[in-house]
């Protein structure tokens, strides 16, 4: 815990990961405190005020309808966090899943479930999300719903890589003398072998989810108006560009915040759980 | 058969097992669609008569396994029917667009490699320097902004404010290249117009860098950690030892070894960019593929759909088997070893 600690506070770029996550989690958790309108996350309109650039008032400046681009962008965060948060919860466990099953039991089942998640690891992860939103309508539950059919696969391959090996090492030969079930072996005496690389690619993971689903939405097959969304915000101000800078930058500097955050994070704890992804 | 030839035949035969489960899938998928396709192509005018004619004839009310039948059927004869988006044959559609994505693809990956190999050796080689940290920085910003940031922020620099690159498209329209390859750098130097080809030099050079920085970044940092480790193993000590020079240690010695996993990196990136090629070409209104595929999508096009997938998953699987080649052709342990594809 103290060696944590230590790698974690001792480098100038994991404590700049902290610090912009930890901002990134506050502002979205008090959004509603922090945000200087929060009535701008929804169907404001205000002409008297519309397209201003950064000012007192509005630090970002305003959207197109006079909403201000500040208290939209915390709102964003929110949504961008629970997505990511929700897709991982799912991605991971059946992901886990798959890759533990398969890496112990050999034969046909991981005949079968290594090539299935190879066919979802050839096609290029945004166009198989995208493939997905084509064919349900956009919303931020089928968000979900495409970006975690298009996750899980990582955490098979993963996991089953590190089932490869351990499934060979002196305890589980062990276990397996003694006449432990395969549920046991599978999950208390592999998966806890697993744990350090499954958490570290889940911090690394929850800045590209909100990348992903922030490249759908600005593609238009994410969220939709007017929940404020980082993607669809700079798709929208990318036609206004170079007047109405603000409309793109911001938001589009909102997502290398997160992520550039989560990444460094990521890295952190790479190091501290000697997690070799 | 030579070893890289039996390598080369097994990849290629799991991949175009991988490419038959990636179809099954994207059909799979594009007939879970809620919805009646053809009245969607037909729109709310239609009669009933005119749907349901539409329907027979894209054998929607048959039983889903005996779609993909007829689907493989039109697969095996290079058919991919026909968008109820533009009426045209799939195949056509996608020859039109496709040649500008992968020309973009192509040097952006060649920049990915151009530069970020290099970094990556520089950075190397004076581990805690600038150019170390410079690399460093690059390389966790690069992943940390979707293509869609970069290529906005490029813009704004290069195109608006120091206005060194056009803003959208391919070409000025005043040049009339014609249509040879589909590629404009090639047709241009083919048709021997060199104004032309350096105009559409300055088209791509924007969009290619945007959809190429966070590969960039990555390559370097990989080859820097691989030469990094290579440079530190007791044969360059060695090497070292017999007094080479050290611009020979690095380029003989040190980055053959270092350059397998780098190139497995590139290889992933490529898929990346397939994908993030959407988003950088509707940013700089890149006649591409991106345009029809969005479009496609949000019409609920199912063949148009079904078929642009495939051909990106295609390209994707070729560009791994090219790099699984280099791989061989560097590396001799992968080369002799079997059993394991």
């Amino acid at each position: 815990m103290r060696r944590a600690a230590h790698i974690l506070f001792s480098r100038p770029l994991s404590i700049a990961g902290v610090v912009l996550i930890g901002t990134v989690i506050l502002s979205a958790l008090f959004a509603d405190f922090i945000a200087p309108f929060p009535d701008h996350r929804g169907t404001v309109v205000d002409f008297t005020n519309f397209n201003q650039p950064p000012g007192w008032t509005n630090i970002m400046g305003t959207d197109l309808v006079g909403r201000d681009l500040f208290s939209r962008i915390l709102y964003a965060f929110r949504l961008s966090l629970i997505l990511g948060v929700v897709v991982l919860s799912i991605a991971t466990p059946v992901g886990v899943a798959v890759g533990l099953a398969a890496g112990y039991l050999g034969g046909w089942v991981r005949f079968v479930l290594m090539r299935t998640t190879d066919v979802f690891l050839s096609i290029p992860p945004l166009v198989l999300a995208m493939s997905i939103m084509g064919v349900l309508e956009p919303t931020l539950f089928n968000g979900m719903i495409a970006v975690t059919a298009m996750w899980w696969p990582w955490y098979a391959r993963l996991v089953f890589n590190i089932t490869l090996v351990e499934r060979e090492e002196g305890y589980v030969r062990a276990a397996e003398v003694i006449g432990a079930s395969r549920v046991h072996i599978l999950f208390v005496e592999i998966l806890p072998n697993c744990v350090p690389a499954i958490i570290t690619k889940m911090t690394l993971d929850l800045g590209f989810v909100i990348l992903i689903a922030s490249s759908l939405s600005f593609l238009g097959l994410g969220v939709q108006p007017p929940t404020p969304d980082l993607g669809s915000m700079v798709a929208e101000g990318a036609r206004y560009l170079p007047d109405s800078w603000w409309l793109t930058v911001f938001p589009g500097l909102a997502i290398l915040v997160a992520v550039f955050g989560f990444n460094l994070l990521g890295d952190a704890l790479r190091e501290i759980l000697g997690a070799d992804l | 058969m030579t070893s890289v030839g039996r390598l080369l035949t097994a990849r290629l035969g799991i991949s175009i097992l991988v490419l038959l489960g990636v179809s099954m899938l994207i059909f799979a998928i594009a007939r879970v669609i809620p919805g009646d396709p053809a009245r969607i192509a037909l729109g709310p005018n239609a009669t009933h008569e005119q749907v349901d004619k539409l329907r027979a004839d894209l054998h929607l009310n048959e039983p889903i396994w005996k779609q993909y039948g007829y689907f493989l059927h039109d697969l095996s004869q290079g058919e991919l029917g026909q968008s109820l988006y533009t009426n045209r044959p799939v195949t056509t559609d996608i020859a039109q667009f496709l040649p500008a994505t992968l020309e973009l693809i192509i040097v952006a990956g060649v920049l990915m490699i151009g530069l970020g190999l290099p970094l990556g050796i520089l950075a190397a080689k004076h581990q805690g320097g600038t150019i170390d940290n410079l690399v460093r920085i690059i390389a966790l910003l690069g992943v940390s902004a979707p293509s869609f940031v970069w290529a906005v922020i490029l813009m704004l620099l290069f195109a608006f404010y120091l206005p060194l690159f056009p803003i959208a498209g391919r070409i000025a329209v005043e040049f009339d290249v014609p249509t040879i390859t589909g590629f404009l750098l090639v047709d241009t130097l083919l048709d021997g117009q060199i104004a032309a080809f350096v105009d559409a030099l300055r088209h791509i050079a924007l969009p290619a860098f945007a959809l190429a920085l966070s590969g960039i970044g990555q390559a370097a940092r990989l080859t820097r950690a691989n030469m990094a480790e290579t440079y530190h193993s007791p044969y360059i000590e060695m090497a070292r030892s017999y007094g080479f020079p050290e611009w020979r240690i690095a380029r003989r010695y040190a980055f053959k070894p270092s350059l397998t996993p780098s190139l497995t990196i590139i290889g992933l990136d490529f898929a990346a960019m397939l994908g993030n090629a959407f988003l950088v070409e509707a940013i700089f209104a890149w006649p591409g593929l991106s345009r029809y595929g969005v479009a496609v999508i949000l019409r609920k096009d199912l063949n148009a759909i079904v078929g642009t997938v495939l051909i990106i998953s295609a390209a994707f699987l070729i560009a791994n088997l090219v790099v699984d080649l280099l791989i061989a052709l560097i590396n001799p342990r992968i080369r002799y070893s079997r059993g394991r594809v």
